[in-house]
């Protein structure tokens, strides 16, 4: 059994371990620091946090001003209000003027459960993906949460990081992070598994099913979706011919989206799509929501079985 | 800070030569907000010309003082004033709103002298308290000005970042309202009302200081004052006349956002002789 870890509990401690080592580093979260997990950063420097109350639009709008002025600026919050409620401060303040801010978002996706469809931000990615040079990162488990946050924290820019509420099971013997570098944690040549988030620990889970039945699934780990690896899935698609995407997100705008751009304009193949469908969530608990909105372990295999 | 009479009218001088940059500059661009530039061209040329601390050959000073044009759409005015001030060569004026020009229709990074972009609205003072924490946190001993439309401060967000300032005790802010008393649509008192608008900031906290828009002597005072209060935001509440300086444009709705004809622009500049 691996090991279950919080992204956000990552998160809370690699961000207190940036503090420490680089003073220039500010925290801003509006009234969700113990969610977020900010509020480990806030005890220990507390004149370098900020909690702006519940005002999304000051939030992002006050980093991007405390950024101007030099400072390397975390923000986070659920990722239906930064993505959501703040996409034109996002836009117009932060991403517009190349800001050096890093929104944290927490929360996202159905298994966020019993909050119910108000707080499941399935639209996220593709609301930030949209905008030039945004950067959009997921980490499968909470070791790459780590990676994640210090890459962001390293380069300058804006970024948005999509994380979930839930446990999630650490996956052993990834590659070293890169960002923008798709990794690959499964080799086969019958079939792509491309997956971020979640969804990548059930789509090995799938690959496994597969392997019993003789058919050989590689699975991606896609944790940048933008910059998408583009040379990854063009490989992918010369390599296996079909390709499965899963995300806990709708099927439009993130990384199902992502792909099939690549794809239509590189290497037309075949491909699948795990993920909503043009429906809000609910409340429930999360592994109960994942079989209603077909995002199991089984619903991909059922997708591989589709095109194989 | 008593200030001689020769000096006010030294910046009475500049104004209204800012004021024939601005027409001249939406005339040749043919489109633009007029408008909102004239109602505010006296507040900031005073501020640029007689309290800002900056060095237009250095433009990212980090000593320097910070303003930010939340009502973005008025940025001829605070273009006039950085071209005046040495920030960029005084020709540029007439490449406003012109593809691959460093004046954008609304400000942004391109322009030397303006840090970040603005023109969606509602987020400037968001934007300034960022700044203002900034310079607690540092020391800077930097002061940070933004300028609001009237208009503007229906959006949500400004009030958000009002209760924050005051929070935060932002005294390095001065926030600066035009109030001139008209929105794209018509009279703010029937679009949207404001009053009491004193009042309003009083409630979240902040020390206003109500003025003469146009008053020189008063403006300069209100940013000292503004300067001497500790332990919360000031702003500056002045009422203006949309368009002013231009007697056909004066309280001119259609004059917001539209420029001048050639014609037009020929006879504004008479009166701004």
């Amino acid at each position: 059994m691996s090991k279950m870890m919080m992204a956000r509990d990552v998160y809370g401690e690699t961000l207190l371990e940036l503090g420490c080592e680089d003073r220039n580093i500010v925290v801003l979260d509006a009234d969700l620091s113990g969610s977020t997990r900010t509020a480990k950063f806030s005890k220990v420097f507390p004149e370098r946090f900020f909690n702006m109350g519940v005002a999304e639009q000051n939030l992002i709008g006050t980093a991007g001003g405390l950024a101007i002025c030099g400072k390397t600026v975390f923000v986070s919050t659920f990722a239906i209000f930064a993505s959501g409620r703040a996409w034109d401060q996002v836009r117009n303040t932060i991403v517009y003027n190349k800001l050096n801010v890093k929104i944290v978002a927490t929360h996202a996706g159905l298994t966020v459960g019993p909050d119910g469809a108000s707080h499941q931000a399935i639209e996220d990615m593709a609301l930030m993906r949209v905008l030039p040079d945004m950067v959009v990162m997921v980490p499968c488990d909470g070791p790459q949460t780590k990676d994640i946050i210090r890459a962001a924290a390293a380069y300058t820019g804006p970024v948005y990081i999509r994380m979930g509420r839930p446990k999630v099971p650490t996956i052993e013997g990834k590659p070293g992070f890169q960002m923008g570098k798709a990794e690959i944690l499964r080799e086969g040549k019958d079939i792509s598994i491309i997956a971020c988030g979640t969804m990548v620990k059930k789509s090995l889970d799938a690959a496994g099913f597969l392997a019993g039945e003789n058919k050989q699934a590689q699975v991606i780990n896609m944790h940048t979706i933008k910059p998408i690896d583009k040379q990854a899935i063009i490989n992918c698609a010369g390599k296996t011919k079909k390709i499965v995407v899963c995300e806990e997100h709708m099927i439009t705008g993130g990384l199902a989206s992502a792909v099939s751009e690549v794809l239509s304009e590189f290497a037309p193949v075949l491909m699948e799509r795990i993920g909503v469908r043009n429906k809000f969530g609910q409340s429930g608990n999360p592994d109960n929501l994942l079989k209603k909105y077909n995002l199991t372990t089984e619903d991909i295999v059922k997708a591989c079985h589709k095109l194989l | 800070m008593p200030y001689s009479d020769e000096q006010i009218k030294e910046l009475e001088q500049k104004a209204k030569k800012i004021r024939r940059l601005i027409v001249q500059m939406i005339t040749k661009a043919g489109s633009g907000h007029p408008g909102g530039s004239l109602s505010s061209t006296d507040l900031i040329t005073c501020l640029y010309f007689a309290k800002f601390r900056h060095r237009p050959q250095d433009p990212k000073w980090p000593g320097r003082d910070r303003f930010h044009m939340s009502k973005g759409h008025c940025c001829p005015l605070w273009y006039a004033i950085l071209a005046e001030n040495g920030y960029f060569n005084i020709n540029e004026l007439w490449n406003l709103r012109k593809m691959g020009s460093i004046l954008q229709g609304h400000p942004d990074w391109r322009t030397p002298g303006v840090d970040i972009a603005s023109g969606s609205l509602g987020q400037g003072l968001s934007i300034a308290l960022g700044m203002s924490l900034a310079e607690k946190m540092d020391n800077g001993n930097y002061r940070i000005y933004c300028l609001l439309g009237d208009g503007e401060i229906q959006e949500g967000q400004v009030w958000e970042a009002a209760m924050a300032a005051s929070h935060y005790k932002c005294d390095n802010l001065c926030a600066i309202l035009d109030y001139n008393g008209y929105q794209i649509d018509g009279k703010i008192s029937e679009i949207m009302g404001l009053e009491p608008v004193v009042d309003k900031w009083q409630a979240f906290g902040w020390h206003t200081i109500k003025i003469n828009g146009h008053d020189i002597r008063q403006i300069l005072q209100a940013f000292d004052q503004a300067e001497k209060m500790k332990g919360k935001p000031s702003i500056i509440i002045a009422q203006t006349i949309k368009g002013k300086g231009v007697s056909f444009m004066e309280n001119v709705v259609d004059f917001h956002g539209r420029a001048p004809t050639a014609e037009e622009g020929k006879t504004a500049l008479e009166e701004l002789k």
